[in-house]
């Protein structure tokens, strides 16, 4: 008898885990507990059992009994909690409560990148004043006075000797001036030239690198270039290495990209040729080795220089240079 | 530079396509820039027949002409004396664009409709003759284009050459570089000339005051010519590099210097007073005419040419009036020279004059091609212009430069480019360009570098030749080896960051904005005399007055951004920059550069929403997110307190603050006035920020330690002061801080403030301001009394020292 009991319990309790809302709760709950419940027909019937045995079967119906009773009026607790009627209910499509959401600059987080590239590679970062002595932007880089390489680089000039920095090489000299070899940086800034139509800006930014130590050469700033265009855009971007000059730098090299436009095949961006002229780079000159004191016949080096807006614009199809000085908040939050 | 393919394959023989040509020169370090059809302009200039001329009616100078021009006959207004019926001209039709940039029309001249033009040969650039229209072979057929009809085809490369090689500033040098491309030889001019008995030596002479500036100077003498225009091939050789032909004396010296790369004068010897040269330094302020007929002034460093008496030519920049070759010429003493560059470019950029001669002398000019240059145009000069060659060369040649000999070794050419190159493949690259090599050992060898390569005196520059004809796409990739050793990263770099990352969490956009601003700008900000930031550095060549000096604040650039974002509907802003600005000394030293940040907040707290109501923004906002960047920063020992209002300038006295780090001035925040939104033609009010970065970073612990977590609960004490009005809240709480400094028991652990209040009932001129003072002990959990005690001892001191009172 017993075992009855405990089978209706058992059955009570599989019907109830089974139970998906509050009415099928309800009836299980007449089901057993009702007045013609299971149990309760079992307790009426206790007068039917043998004398021995009734007081332990009622024991044990009122203990099922119980425990049916809890059961279910938790069950439907709980039911109520999470099924409640959605009168109640939101409207999940509106718009949340918006949190500050500002933006950086393009310029800001292309530098960003271009840097943590380099940091990967285990070079610092450096930096350098934007007004520049002549002695650290032209002549400690090979450049004399006098020297038409000057005309590379239309010069804003303060005095005399003191110039806005055409380029971030100077940094170059500041950082082998203080430091011995070896040597890896990157140095990220603004810069000036006296320049100003629809490709040029008056104030640009570039990123200049430099690595020195022994037994450095050509093939290996090929290597470090071609890395970093493959990480900036992607690995299907070939490079172009074109003999060039700069006074700082020998041998010398224009870097090209293949258009990141039109893969090669000729648009407007690269003027047809498929290609896009992004950095200027080189073996470090002896000449620039001899200023800063290190001894050229241990150490070989390269540098190399890019405009930030040049890569920026190709990044993100920018099509006007000026778009990046004009702060036009529309321009700026797309970042 | 720009190059005729047509003239360059007299040099050398170009077999293949131009566009094949134009890569290789790139690749080998002369970039072409461009690549054009020379006679394209003249596709739409159709060879036509005068069928009648008739007088204009209106007009006595023009006349009315119907060309036959194929099918059509046209009508053309045409002013041309030589117009005749039956004649063969060319007629540009409309949408024409000649070649000094007119672009035809059809339109009514004089009441008469003109359908074209009929052309000279100078409007046409096929000569030099604007006497009348272009007389055309009977024989051509109507309506041909006239580039098809005359055979005129030339491709022209422009060359962007860079400064180091001058040597190709010619087409026999451009022709050398060529020659190795396409594995053919070079085909130099022959040169003879023809005998003569006098000698040049008893007519004239050559003195040389200063031989280093003048290294090298030699002449010929030509007498008897006739000066007169150039025949048509010499003519087009200098059209189609862009030079204009003036007469055959003049043509012939920018032929030649075109050829060879070598500047040569002509002067009219009958000229030359003393019928002689001397080099010397021009006299301090000496005046003198040049041929562009503009009186300059001359400096003592100035070299000139001058005759017995006078200078007659500014030494490699440009000759004088006084001795140009004219009509009437008939004696010419030709100069080929050598003159030292860095005098020649301090010449030309003080004469502000850039000539092909300067440009060339300053760059470097082979010095062993004077005799050559001299003697092939001389040569030319006799069989175009006539006239008799005197015997004999003057070659003033006190110093001749020494062969340049170079070492080179085979292993350290390697190691430098990554290549595995032998030596007899770098001999092969070296010889391709005229060095002459000879090999020491199985590593060394010595290279003699060409007299015309100036470039090359170290062996990296030998380096870059063989990289360069190797192909620098030929050189294997390689990845340095690197070893792991760093420096820590600079906390500069790291603060500039971390401050950017966080304004824009705060919802503000980076700005960047040029460093310089309008010399006016500290006027804008009303800035008084003696402000530091009225110390400009200024620049000397700025491209224009609004960027005429480094900024002394970034507040003008926000404003203008402001004023250029509100007239574009943009009317809610909060923008910030982080840059230097530049505090000048003198402007023969740097100035004192300052990373700062600035902010800018305008409109309103956050946009309208089905949240929130649109609030405007205000002072609290700002400091918030100051205070906010502050803490984020670690940065220690901050305070803000009222600025006085004669240090207000460009913000409203009274709601204006200066942020103090340690007592110092680091920045502040505020209103801007009034006054300087109008200055910079905004109207809605905007608030500002702007913090000295370099102070901060220069002031960076950048230390961080933990601080335990309480054990103990604390407990919280509300109270609430009617004070005046002026008492600022920061000082009552600064105070209550002071306060427990002198006692024993260090339990404040915070003071909020929950309101300020004015109005009723609290009496005017005072203010009701409520505080929560949180008080916890590190080392005990605090009893009701022992808070209630500390409390109210502290309570009564603030209401003593602020004449508070508590409320009613």
């Amino acid at each position: 008898m017993e075992n009855r009991i405990e089978q209706i319990e058992a059955e009570a309790l599989a019907l109830l885990s089974d139970a998906s809302d509050v009415e099928q709760i309800k009836s299980l709950s007449v089901k057993y507990l009702g007045r013609k419940g299971l149990v309760t027909l079992f307790l009426r019937n206790i007068s039917e059992l043998p004398v021995d045995e009734r007081p332990e079967a009622g024991k044990q119906a009122n203990i099922t009994k119980k425990r049916l009773e809890s059961a279910f009026e938790e069950a439907a607790k709980r039911m109520e909690a999470d099924f409640s009627d959605d009168s109640d209910a939101i409207d999940v499509s509106l718009p949340g409560r918006p949190s500050p959401q500002g933006s950086l600059h393009p310029i800001t987080t292309i530098t960003r990148h271009i840097c943590s590239i380099f940091a990967r590679m285990g070079f610092d970062i450096a930096e350098g004043p934007e007004v520049e002595n002549d002695y650290y932007n032209f002549e400690a880089l090979n450049i004399p006075k006098n020297h038409p390489a000057r005309d590379m680089q239309d010069t804003f000039y303060v005095s005399e000797n003191i110039v806005l920095r055409t380029h971030t090489s100077p940094i170059q000299v500041h950082v082998m001036e203080q430091n011995a070899p070896p040597i890896r940086i990157v140095a990220p800034g603004k810069v000036y030239r006296c320049d100003s139509d629809l490709t040029h800006t008056p104030m640009f930014h570039q990123v200049e690198g430099l690595l020195v130590d022994e037994e450095v050469s050509f093939g290996d700033l090929k290597g470090i270039l071609e890395s970093l265009v493959h990480q900036i855009f992607d690995e299907n971007i070939r490079l172009r290495f074109r003999p060039s000059f700069f006074p700082f730098t020998e041998p010398s090299a224009e870097v090209d990209i293949l258009c990141v436009m039109c893969r090669g095949k000729g648009c407007k961006v690269c003027s047809q040729t498929g290609w896009l002229e992004v950095m200027g780079c080189g073996m470090v000159h002896p000449a620039v080795f001899e200023n800063v004191g290190y001894d050229t016949s241990i150490f070989s080096g390269f540098a190399f220089g890019m405009g930030v807006e040049r890569l920026a614009m190709l990044k993100y199809g920018i099509n006007d240079l000026r778009m990046f000085f004009e702060s036009d908040l529309r321009f700026l939050r797309q970042f | 530079m720009k190059i005729s393919t047509n003239w360059l394959n007299q040099y050398v023989s170009i077999d293949i396509p131009v566009s094949e040509l134009a890569d290789k020169l790139t690749m080998a370090g002369l970039e072409v820039e461009g690549v054009v059809e020379k006679y394209d302009y003249l596709g739409s200039v159709v060879v036509g027949s005068i069928l009648e001329v008739k007088k204009h009616p209106n007009a006595d100078y023009l006349r009315l002409c119907d060309v036959k021009t194929g099918e059509r006959t046209i009508s053309v207004v045409c002013a041309a004396p030589n117009a005749q019926k039956g004649m063969k001209v060319p007629c540009a039709l409309p949408g024409t664009i000649l070649p000094g940039g007119l672009v035809i029309q059809k339109n009514t001249i004089r009441d008469f409709q003109s359908e074209g033009m009929l052309c000279s040969e100078a409007e046409l650039s096929l000569g030099s003759d604007k006497s009348g229209l272009m007389v055309l072979d009977s024989q051509l057929i109507d309506g041909t284009p006239l580039n098809k009809a005359l055979n005129l085809s030339d491709t022209i490369m422009e060359i962007g050459l860079t400064p180091n090689r001058p040597d190709c500033l010619s087409f026999i040098g451009i022709a050398r570089e060529v020659a190795t491309m396409v594995n053919q030889p070079l085909k130099l001019p022959e040169i003879s000339l023809p005998q003569a008995s006098d000698r040049i030596d008893d007519l004239t002479s050559v003195t040389i005051r200063d031989p280093d500036l003048c290294p090298r100077y030699a002449a010929r003498l030509i007498t008897g010519v006739t000066v007169a225009p150039s025949p048509f091939w010499l003519q087009e050789r200098l059209l189609s590099v862009d030079l204009k032909p003036i007469n055959n004396i003049v043509d012939i010296t920018n032929f030649v210097m075109m050829e060879m790369g070598q500047p040569l004068h002509a002067f009219d010897f009958d000229h030359l007073a003393g019928h002689r040269i001397v080099v010397r330094a021009a006299a301090p302020n000496e005046a003198f005419t040049t041929l562009d007929d503009k009186e300059r002034r001359l400096t003592g460093e100035t070299l000139m040419i001058c005759d017995g008496e006078k200078p007659v030519a500014v030494a490699g920049v440009m000759g004088g009036q006084n001795s140009e070759i004219e009509t009437t010429t008939t004696q010419v003493l030709l100069e080929s020279a050598c003159f030292n560059p860095v005098s020649i470019r301090k010449t030309a950029k003080y004469l502000g004059l850039n000539t092909d001669a300067s440009h060339r002398f300053e760059r470097g000019v082979d010095p062993a091609g004077t005799l050559t240059a001299l003697n092939r145009a001389a040569q030319l000069i006799v069989e175009i212009a006539g006239g008799c060659l005197v015997g004999g060369i003057i070659d003033e040649h006190p110093a001749p430069a020494p062969v340049r000999r170079i070492q080179l070794s085979t292993a350290a050419t390697n190691r430098r480019l990554g290549t595995r190159l032998d030596q007899s493949e770098i001999i092969r690259c070296l010889e391709s360009v005229e060095f002459q090599v000879t090999v020491q050992d199985t590593d060394a060898l010595t290279a003699d570098v060409p007299p015309f390569r100036v470039d090359v005196s170290r062996p990296e520059d030998l380096m870059e030749e063989v990289a360069r004809l190797w192909g620098y796409n030929n050189i294997q990739t390689t990845i340095p080896k690197i070893s792991p050793a760093t420096r820590p990263i600079s906390r500069s770099i790291e603060i500039k960051d971390k401050i950017k990352d966080r304004m824009a969490g705060y919802g503000f956009s980076e700005t960047i904005s040029y460093s310089f601003i309008a010399k006016n700008a500290c006027d804008l900000l009303n800035l008084p005399e003696n402000d530091e930031r009225r110390n400009l550095l200024l620049v000397l060549n700025p491209i224009s007055e609004d960027q005429a000096v480094m900024r002394t604040s970034l507040i003008p650039s926000l404003l203008a951004s402001m004023h250029y974002n509100l007239s574009r509907q943009t009317r809610n802003l909060k923008i910030f920059e982080l840059g230097k600005i530049f505090i000048s000394k003198s402007q023969d030293q740097q100035p004192d550069e300052i990373e700062t940040l600035a902010g800018l907040w305008t409109g309103v707290r956050s946009d309208q929403t089905w949240h929130d109501k649109p609030v405007p923004c205000d002072f609290y906002d700002v400091k918030g997110v100051l205070e906010n960047l502050l803490v984020s920063l670690e940065i220690t020992g901050i305070s803000f307190s009222q600025m006085p209002a004669p240090s207000c300038h460009y913000t409203k006295p009274g709601h204006t603050a200066r942020i103090l780090c340690n007592g110092a001035p680091a920045g502040l925040i505020g209103e801007i006035s009034p006054s300087v939104l109008a200055n910079f033609d905004v109207k809605q009010p905007a608030f500002i920020f702007e913090l000295n970065v370099s102070y901060l970073i220069a002031h960076d612990s950048a230390i961080k330690m933990f601080v335990p977590v309480p054990r103990f609960p604390s407990t919280d004490r509300d109270i609430t002061l009617i004070v005046d009005s002026h008492i600022q809240v920061g000082d009552i709480i600064d105070k209550t801080k002071l306060l427990q400094e002198g006692l024993e028991e260090k339990w404040i652990e915070g003071i909020n403030v929950l309101d300020v209040y004015t109005g009723q009932p609290i009496p005017s001129g005072k203010k009701s301001i409520s505080f929560r003072i949180t008080y916890r002990s590190f080392t005990e959990t605090l009893l009701d009394q022992q808070v209630n005690r500390l409390h109210q001892q502290l309570t009564n001191r603030i209401i003593e020292e602020f004449n508070a009172a508590l409320p009613a």
